[in-house]
């Protein structure tokens, strides 16, 4: 008999196969359904009509529109954050960066909808008022995510390079945005990335905040699929699933860490 | 001094308007009225209620089992998998890399359906075992990221060493090069429950429906009736706090580790 003998790379075939079956296999039904018609026959027309259906391309700008004011809102409200909780003049615990990261641990569908109740007392009705309830849903889930990778990167920043803007005479606003700024841009796009691609993806919040008066493209994938319509659904999956490889091809340069999540324990 | 006072404002006032929700469930937890808003009379009746709530109860339970069995199977598989890939070629290493990294930059909602629609094109019916391979795709990534790190660490030696020694390669892997990346695979762990914890959309797109997780509880009672249910604050309330426990032990715990290797140091 054959006896293979144990190497220590013979130990990821179990993973590999797992990624081979979950991930890339159910994948690829998804490009099959994408551009095959309801008989299964493989048909690309679905795939053009899409570029071509003014719904379609409406709920897709609105998607990026929201996602992009979010993916704003959380890094002007962030970036400060970020920048005075690595100060040692004003903060000196890490006490304090916990509690600003904390709401990822609390569960996020109980925590959006504690927000919807909240803006539900003080008389912002989701109903009514779909866009301002979805976006401060939004705002609030995603703030966490955007403050931790920008702490993360200003811990490693070198603070000399600040002192020499000064002492080179640069003023405040000159030393922000052409020595900080860039120092930190390595964290911003990975903050961006992080609030970004989920705001456009997300069905969760937009159902909850929105009262369901909201569509996003997670919302479109959903529905589509609650009406057992897999060619339509997984059409749209597909082009969110392109929009991912474009922006995380753009980004792979300026974005060597990784992901974010990883350094919360 | 101004520019202190006004920076410690900031700080505290996104703080207050990060938590007014978590906090308004706190406060109204500890009284019967309907909706958040009411106050009527201070009492514990939510907090007995919710212990005695069998589908609160049972979907927590199911939380905590889907959560540690399905981070138990991603430690396993995904450690085996990143020492694998580790001293695999250089090819193999970075189809592994893109490959692993797909469920990590994928929208969870994309993930969730292509599995729904593995498992009914294979014809396979939901159950506890389609669901822990939902959260083993969600969570084995960030088992692998926090593993490498940890290989890349090790003493190329050491391994080599215990070979000389006389130790079978298994041997070797267990007594020499598992000790050596625990802090990676029990961080890897850690990561899993919480991502695991806080799902909604795999699961739902992966369980069977009559078995629930605190997410699809609470979506589904939410969805039906609008506002939450009064019970659900006291959850809320208890759930934070345990959290906020945790994070300061763990905060604490790491902190008398940087000053005793500090020492150490020193000396």
């Amino acid at each position: 008999m054959l006896k293979i003998r144990f190497q220590r790379k013979h130990l990821s075939i179990p993973y590999a196969i797992f990624l081979i079956l979950f991930i890339i296999l159910p994948l690829l039904l998804i490009v099959y359904y994408a551009i095959s018609d309801k008989t299964g026959a493989i048909n690309f027309s679905n795939f053009v009509n899409f570029f071509k259906d003014k719904n379609k391309l409406g709920l897709l700008s609105f998607s990026v529109i929201i996602g992009l004011i979010n993916t704003i809102l959380c890094l002007l409200i962030g970036y400060p954050i970020a920048m005075l909780l690595v100060n040692k003049k004003y903060n000196k615990s890490k006490v304090l960066f916990l509690l600003f990261i904390m709401p990822m641990w609390i569960n996020f569908v109980l925590r959006t909808a504690a927000t919807r109740d909240l803006l539900y007392w003080i008389g912002i009705n989701g109903g009514e008022m779909p866009y301002l309830a979805t976006m401060i849903g939004m705002v609030y889930n995603y703030l966490p995510f955007t403050i931790l990778p920008l702490y993360t990167t200003m811990l490693k920043m070198d603070k000399t390079l600040i002192e020499a803007s000064y002492d080179l005479g640069a003023r405040p606003h000159q030393t922000f945005f052409k020595t900080i700024i860039p120092m930190t841009m390595p964290g911003i796009v990975s903050a961006a990335t992080m609030v970004f691609m989920p705001t456009m993806s997300s069905f969760v919040i937009s159902d909850i905040m929105g009262e369901r008066k909201i569509s996003l493209i997670g919302n479109a994938i959903q529905f589509n699929f609650d009406q057992s319509r897999w060619n339509d659904g997984s059409l749209i999956a597909l082009i969110m699933l392109l929009i991912i490889v474009i922006i995380s091809l753009l980004t792979r340069n300026i974005q060597k860490q990784e992901d974010a999540r990883g350094s919360i324990w | 001094m101004v520019k202190k006072i006004f920076a410690k404002c900031y700080i505290w006032l996104i703080l207050l308007i990060m938590y007014a929700p978590i906090l308004t469930l706190f406060v109204f937890s500890f009284t019967e009225s309907k909706n958040i808003g009411s106050w009527t009379g201070f009492s514990f009746r939510l907090y007995l209620d919710m212990f005695k709530n069998e589908e609160i109860m049972t979907a927590l339970l199911n939380t905590i089992l889907i959560a540690v069995s399905s981070a138990l199977v991603s430690t396993v598989i995904g450690t085996l998998g990143a020492i694998g890939i580790f001293y695999s070629k250089k090819k193999t290493k970075k189809a592994f890399d893109m490959i692993g990294q797909i469920p990590v930059m994928n929208a969870e909602i994309v993930t969730a359906i292509s599995l729904t629609i593995l498992f009914v094109f294979f014809g396979v019916k939901f159950n506890f075992v389609t669901l822990l391979i939902g959260h083993v795709v969600l969570t084995i990534p960030f088992v692998v990221l926090s593993v490498t790190p940890k290989l890349k660490q090790l003493d190329p030696n050491i391994y080599e060493a215990a070979l000389d020694l006389g130790a079978t390669p298994k041997k070797a892997l267990w007594g020499v090069v598992i000790p050596e990346i625990l802090p990676g695979i029990f961080s890897g762990f850690m990561l899993s429950i919480t991502l695991s914890l806080d799902d909604y959309i795999i699961t739902a797109f992966t369980r069977d429906n009559s078995f629930s997780t605190l997410s699809t509880y609470v979506y589904g009672a939410t969805a039906k009736k609008g506002a939450l249910p009064p019970t659900l604050r006291a959850l809320s309330t208890i759930l934070t706090l345990i959290i906020l426990v945790v994070l300061l032990i763990i905060n604490a715990k790491t902190k008398n580790q940087a000053t005793i290797k500090r020492h150490k140091d020193v000396r």
